[in-house]
C-alpha cells in the first residue's frame, strides 16, 4: 500500500504554501476550491458515457471521433482538459491502458487515478507481460483475443470502450451504467451482467 | 533485452526486471489530504502559467534514484513543483530539501 | 476514431506519414547526453511499427519541459508487435504508443 506522507513532506508542502501565499501567487482558499472541484470528477461520469454508447449509436460514433466532445454532452468541463481518446473492445481486440512513463489518466472522465495504475509494478509490468498482470486479476482473455496494450505517453488520455455484457438487452442507460467499472474503462477487467 | 541496450532513465519504466515478480496490488485507498493539496496545487499553478506538466515530469525525472523510489508519488510532486519555483526565482532555495 | 485534421494540418504541420506507414522509431538516447526530457519510452527506440492514426499536431514536450518556445509537432499512434520488444509474449498481442514525427523515420 502507497505510504503516508513523510513528516518532511508535509513540512514542506506548508513551507511551499506560505512562500507561494506570501508573493501572491496563489491561496489556501484557491487551493481549497480547485481540490475540491477536483473531487467531484469520478468514474461514474465515465460509466454514463459507456452506457450511453451502448445504446445510442450517434453517440458512440461521437465517443470514438471526439472523446472530448462526447465528454461536454454529458455535462462534464474539459475546459483545459487534454484531449480523450476512446478506444473501443470488440470480440477479437482488448485494450489495455498503462502511462510507463509516469501517470498520465482520463482524469476528467475517471477522476484520480487509482495507486495501482501509478505504482511502479503496474506501469512496468502492464506494457511487457499484461496477460499475466489481467490474469492475477482474474482477467483470462482467450488466445484468439488480440490484447493491445496502449502506452499513454504524451498529450491524450485514453479511455476504454468495453463490450456491453450479454444478458442486458432491454436495460436502461442507468442500469448499464451500473455494470461499468472504472476498471473496466482502464482494461484491468471487463463489465459483467449480474 | 540484448544486453547492449542502454540502461533507461529511471522513470521509463516499460518492461522493467526489478518489478518482473512484484505483484500488482489492488490499492484502492484515495489520495491523502497531503497529495490532494499538492495536486489541486500543482493545477493551479499550471492555470497561473507558472508550470507546464512537462516541467513537472522534468522535475520528478531528476529526482537522485535513491529518492525516487523511496517518496511517495505526490511527494515526487512536490519535490518537482519546489524545484521549479526555485527555478523560476519565485521561492527561496532555502526551501529545498 | 479519427484524426483532428483541422489542428494537425495548421500552422504548416502537415503529418508526413499516413495511417500504414512503416515505420522506424530513431535508436537515440538523448538521456545519455545531458538533462533531457523525452516522451518516447526506451522500449520502442530503434524498433518498426505501424502508424494506426495520426493525433494532430501538439507543442514539443522536450521544449516545453525547460520552459523554452516549443514548435507543435504531429503525433502519431504507432503500433508495434508485443512479442519482438520483450522476446517473449502471444504473437498477436501489440502495444501502442503515441510518438512525435521527429522521432519517426521511413522504414
Amino acid at each position: 500500500m502507497a505510504a503516508p506522507p513523510r513528516p518532511e513532506s508535509i513540512a514542506l508542502l506548508d513551507r511551499l504554501m506560505a512562500a507561494l501565499e506570501a508573493k501572491g501567487i496563489v491561496t489556501e482558499a484557491e487551493v481549497a476550491a480547485r481540490q475540491a472541484s477536483t473531487d467531484k470528477a469520478s468514474p461514474e461520469t465515465g460509466a454514463r458515457m459507456v452506457a450511453k454508447a451502448w445504446t445510442d449509436p450517434a453517440y458512440r460514433a461521437l465517443l470514438l471521433s471526439d472523446g472530448k466532445a462526447a465528454a461536454e454532452q454529458m455535462g462534464v468541463s474539459m475546459a483545459g482538459a487534454p484531449p480523450l481518446g476512446v478506444l473501443e473492445n470488440t470480440p477479437g481486440r482488448h485494450h489495455l491502458v498503462v502511462c510507463t512513463l509516469c501517470s498520465c489518466y482520463p482524469r476528467a472522465v475517471l477522476g484520480y487515478p487509482p495507486n495501482w495504475y501509478k505504482s511502479f509494478a503496474y506501469r512496468s509490468r502492464a506494457v511487457r507481460e499484461p496477460r499475466q498482470v489481467l490474469a492475477e486479476w482474474g482477467l483470462n482473455l482467450p488466445d484468439s483475443v488480440e490484447v493491445r496494450v496502449v502506452d499513454s505517453t504524451a498529450d491524450y488520455r485514453w479511455m476504454v470502450l468495453p463490450m456491453r455484457p450479454a444478458g442486458t438487452e432491454g436495460w436502461d442507460e442507468a442500469r448499464l451504467a451500473g455494470l461499468v467499472t472504472r476498471d473496466a474503462m482502464v482494461g484491468v477487467a471487463v463489465p459483467v451482467a449480474g | 533485452m540484448p544486453d547492449d541496450t542502454p540502461i533507461p532513465a529511471i522513470h521509463d519504466l516499460g518492461g522493467a526486471a526489478r518489478f518482473h515478480c512484484t505483484p500488482v496490488e489492488h490499492d484502492e485507498v484515495p489520495p491523502d489530504a497531503f497529495g490532494k493539496k499538492v495536486d489541486a496545487l500543482r493545477q493551479i499553478l499550471a492555470q497561473k502559467g507558472l508550470m507546464t506538466v512537462d516541467e513537472l515530469r522534468r522535475g520528478i525525472e531528476s529526482i537522485p534514484e535513491s529518492e525516487y523510489f523511496a517518496l511517495g508519488y505526490y511527494e515526487r510532486w512536490l519535490r518537482s513543483i519546489t524545484l521549479l519555483m526555485v527555478e523560476k526565482g519565485q521561492v527561496d532555495r532555502e526551501l529545498l530539501p | 476514431m479519427s484524426a483532428p485534421d483541422d489542428r494537425a494540418t495548421a500552422g504548416g504541420n502537415a503529418p508526413r506519414f499516413a495511417a500504414g506507414a512503416t515505420v522506424r522509431v530513431k535508436d537515440d538516447w538523448p538521456e545519455r547526453r545531458g538533462p533531457c526530457h523525452i516522451r518516447t519510452p526506451h522500449y520502442i527506440r530503434g524498433r518498426t511499427g505501424t502508424v494506426v492514426r495520426t493525433l494532430g499536431a501538439f507543442a514539443n514536450p522536450e521544449d516545453l519541459a525547460f520552459a523554452r518556445p516549443a514548435a507543435k509537432r504531429p503525433l502519431y499512434h504507432v503500433l508495434f508487435a508485443q512479442e519482438p520488444l520483450w522476446h517473449e509474449g502471444k504473437p498477436g498481442d501489440t502495444v501502442m504508443v503515441e510518438v512525435f514525427e521527429h522521432w519517426l523515420e521511413e522504414a
